[in-house]
């Protein structure tokens, strides 16, 4: 591309809010009611991470396998797709994330003993995304057809995984991690440049999930008196 | 059969389109909008077209495609003709494919397309996959979209138009960029079109690109006549100058497209819309008069003084 400087976000946006939340109304109404059992599914990791660390983490990995692989295809190039060419290649992506998760799972490679501020967190921004991100519609006008719901939307199921992997402990974490945060960071971005308000949900959560992995990073170097 | 369903359509969308409350000297005033020619062959078209850059990107929604297609009914029914699109436009090729269909497909449409892909080699497959979405049996104009592989595309097109498969020919860029590489295009290449943003505060293309079409013989399409609503955003509530009226404009949108269209070297204005009200307030500006040089300066200074 050239003169690329002379680009700004606003250049790449293809479609008018209008457009994009009318695509959660149609996925919505297509798939309802999936939402009761997809948040079930949320419920059940949070109550797994909770009374089960042990061995009900490999599960939960399958879990978030299964939603992302569904996201990425229902949502991201069946819906998606048909507005914004970029959402052909950006699906895949969620497909990878769903086979790592599966890796986790298989080689039960998560563990969920982690504690203090970091698990507090990745506690509260589950359970924003499973509870709160239903909420950003009606609050901002838009009625509750346009909701985003984990399992069925990409931002409150990325966004319950970022808290998810705030939780967990384990080799494959490294590798779990770039593609919920480049989500978060592309959705953040067109949601801004839309005008959307709710562009924050996002942007906190990578915000909290920074925060929390410093806290946890600068703990474990014994650079905090540990009191 | 056919006949029916089509006239039958027509009717139904006609009928939508004019129950949209529009402002009563709007309707007074509405004839058919002017035309001028393109100068590689003097056909005449009407100087007010119909872009679709984010307003027809809809996907597979039915009920935005329904409005789409009472957009560009509206567009029919005022006399319009140029309906622009591109590969780039995200679902804009299939939902305008929808519209033609719904509508019986329009003899007097000008269908304006793009090419738009690095690879040289994948320039005519693209344009043949865009020819279906429309449903068209070939397009009035392909146009180099944003100079990208401009080189070997215009020799694929020129050789299309010596073929029949395309009546016309030209390049594209939008927002100021490469300006410099357009004029020597405009130059060099016997292209019969070039599309370039120009508007009542985005005024670059005065100084050579307008000057060298007229010179040159090209037709020029201009894009972003409202900054993609921008300018239409922020002028909203301000009221609007008395001396408006003597040009017969009821809006800023008409007042900043009568600024665009009165330049003579601008053969089309391509503003794009998703509401009937607007499509059918575009072309009523193209039927009225326009500004003269002294009015053209007034317009620029106090849309830019607001």
């Amino acid at each position: 591309m050239s003169e690329w400087w002379t680009y700004r976000a606003e250049d790449f946006l293809l479609f008018s809010p209008r457009v994009y939340w009318r695509l959660f109304e149609l996925h919505n109404a297509a798939l309802w009611p999936l939402h009761l059992l997809t948040l079930a599914a949320g419920v059940i990791i949070i109550l797994l991470i909770a009374w089960r660390p042990g061995t009900g983490a490999r599960w939960l990995a399958l879990i978030l396998a299964i939603v992302w692989i569904f996201v990425g295809w229902s949502f991201l190039w069946q819906r998606y797709a048909t507005i914004n060419w970029a959402a052909a290649y950006i699906a895949p992506a969620f497909f990878v994330e769903g086979v790592l998760l599966i890796i986790a799972f298989l080689r039960d490679g998560l563990a969920f003993d982690r504690r203090g501020p970091a698990g507090w967190i990745g506690y509260l921004i589950l359970g924003l995304s499973l509870a709160g991100a239903p909420l950003l519609a009606p609050l901002q006008g838009r009625g509750w057809a346009s909701s985003e719901v984990f399992g069925i939307a990409p931002d409150p199921t990325v966004i319950a995984t970022l808290g998810v992997l705030l939780l967990a402990r384990g080799r494959l974490l490294p590798v779990l991690l770039p593609i919920p945060v480049l989500w978060c960071l592309l959705s953040g971005i067109t949601l801004s440049t839309m005008g959307e308000p709710q562009a924050w949900a996002p942007y906190a959560a990578l915000g909290l999930a920074a925060a929390a992995w410093i806290w946890t990073t600068i703990r474990q170097h014994g650079l905090l008196p540990t009191g | 059969m056919r006949t029916t369903r089509r006239t039958f359509v027509q009717a139904a969308l006609a009928a939508t389109a004019a129950t949209v409350l529009l402002p009563i000297s709007l309707r007074a005033q509405a004839g058919p909008p002017a035309r001028r020619p393109i100068p590689s062959t003097r056909e005449e078209i009407p100087i007010v077209g119909l872009g679709t850059w984010i307003t027809f990107n809809v996907g597979d929604d039915p009920v935005l495609r329904d409005e789409c297609a009472g957009v560009m009914a509206a567009f029919f029914e005022a006399g319009g003709r140029m309906i622009d699109s591109s590969p780039m436009y995200g679902s804009s090729q299939p939902v305008i494919g929808y519209g033609l269909q719904k509508l019986g497909h329009p003899a007097v449409l000008f269908a304006a397309e793009k090419v738009w892909t690095s690879s040289a080699a994948g320039g005519p497959a693209q344009i043949e996959q865009s020819r279906r979405f429309w449903a068209v049996p070939k397009f009035d104009l392909v146009q180099v979209h944003n100079l990208l592989a401009w080189k070997p595309h215009l020799q694929m097109l020129f050789q299309m138009k010596a073929a029949g498969a395309l009546r016309y020919v030209g390049i594209t860029t939008s927002e100021g960029r490469r300006h410099d590489l357009l004029e020597q295009i405009m130059r060099s290449e016997p292209i019969d079109f070039v599309q370039f943003s120009y508007n009542v505060v985005d005024r670059e293309a005065e100084a050579r690109l307008l000057p060298l079409a007229s010179e040159r013989g090209i037709a020029v399409i201009v894009n972003r006549p409202f900054r993609q609503g921008a300018l239409t955003q922020r002028l909203q509530g301000k009221p609007l100058p008395e001396w408006a009226a003597e040009l017969g404009a009821s809006s800023w949108a008409q007042l900043m497209l009568k600024f665009i269209l009165a330049h003579p070297a601008v053969t089309v204005a391509i503003p794009a819309t998703s509401r009937v009200d607007h499509v059918r307030e575009n072309l009523s500006a193209a039927a009225g008069p326009l500004p003269d040089p002294a009015m053209r300066q007034r317009i620029s200074a106090h849309v830019k003084a607001l």
